[in-house]
């Protein structure tokens, strides 16, 4: 049964998507949101990585791919090329968004806070980062829903994913494989979309709303 | 009073503050008792603010020596100073996304007082404040009014029972009624709790109501200080271009 196969391999390979997207979109996180919180407290590196990021972002991502695959170790054909390559795609959002929802953190509410001896942890833990959340997702959302059409390409260097069907179809001028593999991936951008805009929304209005 | 006379609450000695090579502060000293409430009253620019700010270390003196209960504050640590030492400023700074009560007891909290105390400190504060707990602890800034943040905002300043509070123009955004009230208030807190107070104004009448003491700041030299009455009738130059703002002769609360 050729739907039986295609089934399977849709279920298979949007599960290969999700993982690549999440963890590429986890250490992206995880960088973006410590290099982010360290450039505000050093000009030097924020316009350095964020200069960096910026530039990463531009280079076309078949292109990117094509530059990691000759480099020993980091680079190569398969997944852990694709996830490090995602992983600098998602990089500009977080670090933007993260250094941009610090910086406008209320100046009064900032000045108050360590003039009554809040220490540099505390005015993060307590003022900065929960003022800074909304932003800081917003930015996770803008890297999830690139990377997840970004990994498509993945396939292109053997990352695996829903390109593969792409691809496939692409290659063997099949229009149902195409719509198999693209489906889906619309489908999940669409899904992650509403999600984390939630998650965000939820963030905003749980703090109060208008700052003052 | 602990310390009596002999030794000054606060004290400035010979202080200096240099930004980008302009002197903004030259020479300051003056000494504050307990329970005294010290107006700087100058123009935008003189250098009242800075004075302020040097006061709790959110800026270093080029030179000269600040004590406060006779210890040198350079040999302090800034955190645990600053947490003896309440602010307050004309944007109060509430933390959005805290409530009233949790805003209040923020340096209680910080000083690591068990919760139960923390909870008992800011009800007392507020009900002081006149912003009854039961109805105002639990709401956010955005919910009060200008003056009602304003008086968090000195509740705040008072939670850690500190003996020294900062003031920048606490009252400066306010409509005249409510400043009046919070005018008003601040004496009554005052004289109760015995705080001594350095208050930073342009308004040269409420330097006038609030003040023990007022001292003119003009282009970062600090004049001699003088009472509300002395400063009525000085004949100094920049006091009465200050006193000619005043609509009539104004008026001392009893």
């Amino acid at each position: 049964m050729i739907w039986r196969s295609l089934l399977r391999d849709i279920g298979v390979l949007t599960a290969e998507h999700i993982f690549l997207v999440g963890i590429a979109c986890l250490v992206a996180t995880v960088v973006g949101v410590a290099l982010g919180i360290a450039g505000t407290r050093n000009p030097r590196l924020r316009s350095v990585s964020l200069t960096v990021a910026s530039i990463l972002q531009t280079i076309p991502s078949l292109a990117l791919f094509g530059f990691l695959i000759p480099i020993p170790i980091i680079g190569g054909i398969g997944m852990h090329t694709a996830i490090l390559c995602l992983i600098l795609y998602a990089l500009l959002p977080v670090l933007r968004n993260t250094v941009v929802g610090i910086s406008e953190v209320d100046a009064p509410a900032r000045e108050a806070a360590v003039a009554m001896g809040m220490t540099g942890q505390e005015l993060l833990r307590f003022v900065e980062l929960p003022l800074a959340a909304p932003t800081i997702m917003a930015g996770i959302r803008t890297a999830v829903v690139t990377t997840i059409g970004t990994a498509t390409i993945a396939a292109v260097i053997g990352g695996g994913g829903l390109g593969v069907l792409i691809f496939r179809g692409v290659a063997s001028v099949d229009t149902l494989s195409i719509l198999a593999g693209a489906i889906p991936a619309a489908l999940l951008a669409i899904a992650a979309d509403g999600v984390l805009n939630w998650v965000e929304r939820r963030i905003r209005t749980g703090r109060s709303g208008p700052r003052v | 009073m602990a310390y009596g006379a002999a030794i000054p609450f606060l004290t400035f000695e010979d202080v200096s503050y240099r930004m980008n090579g302009r002197l903004v502060l030259q020479g300051v000293s003056f000494a504050l008792e307990q329970g005294e409430t010290l107006v700087l009253l100058g123009r935008s620019g003189s250098g009242k603010t800075t004075a302020l700010r040097l006061v709790n270390r959110l800026l270093p003196p080029a030179s000269g020596k600040i004590f406060l209960e006779g210890q040198d504050i350079a040999t302090l640590d800034p955190i645990a100073l600053r947490r003896r030492i309440g602010y307050v400023i004309q944007d109060v700074g509430l933390l959005p996304h805290w409530t009233i009560a949790k805003n209040v007891g923020l340096v209680p909290r910080l000083e690591g007082w068990p919760a139960a105390q923390v909870e008992e400190r800011v009800n007392e504060l507020l009900r002081q404040v006149d912003l009854p707990p039961e109805e105002y602890g639990l709401r956010y800034p955005h919910q009060l009014s200008g003056g009602q943040r304003q008086r968090a905002g000195v509740a705040r300043a008072l939670a850690n029972r500190s003996k020294l509070l900062l003031f920048d123009e606490p009252f400066g955004a306010l409509d005249p009624i409510t400043r009046h009230e919070l005018q008003r208030q601040f004496l009554d807190l005052r004289d109760r709790l015995g705080i001594a107070s350095l208050f930073v104004t342009h308004d040269v009448s409420e330097a006038l109501q609030l003040g023990t003491r007022i001292g003119l700041i003009e282009d970062g030299k600090l004049g001699e200080l003088m009472t509300p009455d002395e400063f009525l009738k000085s004949e100094q130059v920049e006091a009465r271009r200050f006193l000619d703002t005043l609509p009539v002769s104004p008026r001392r609360p009893e």
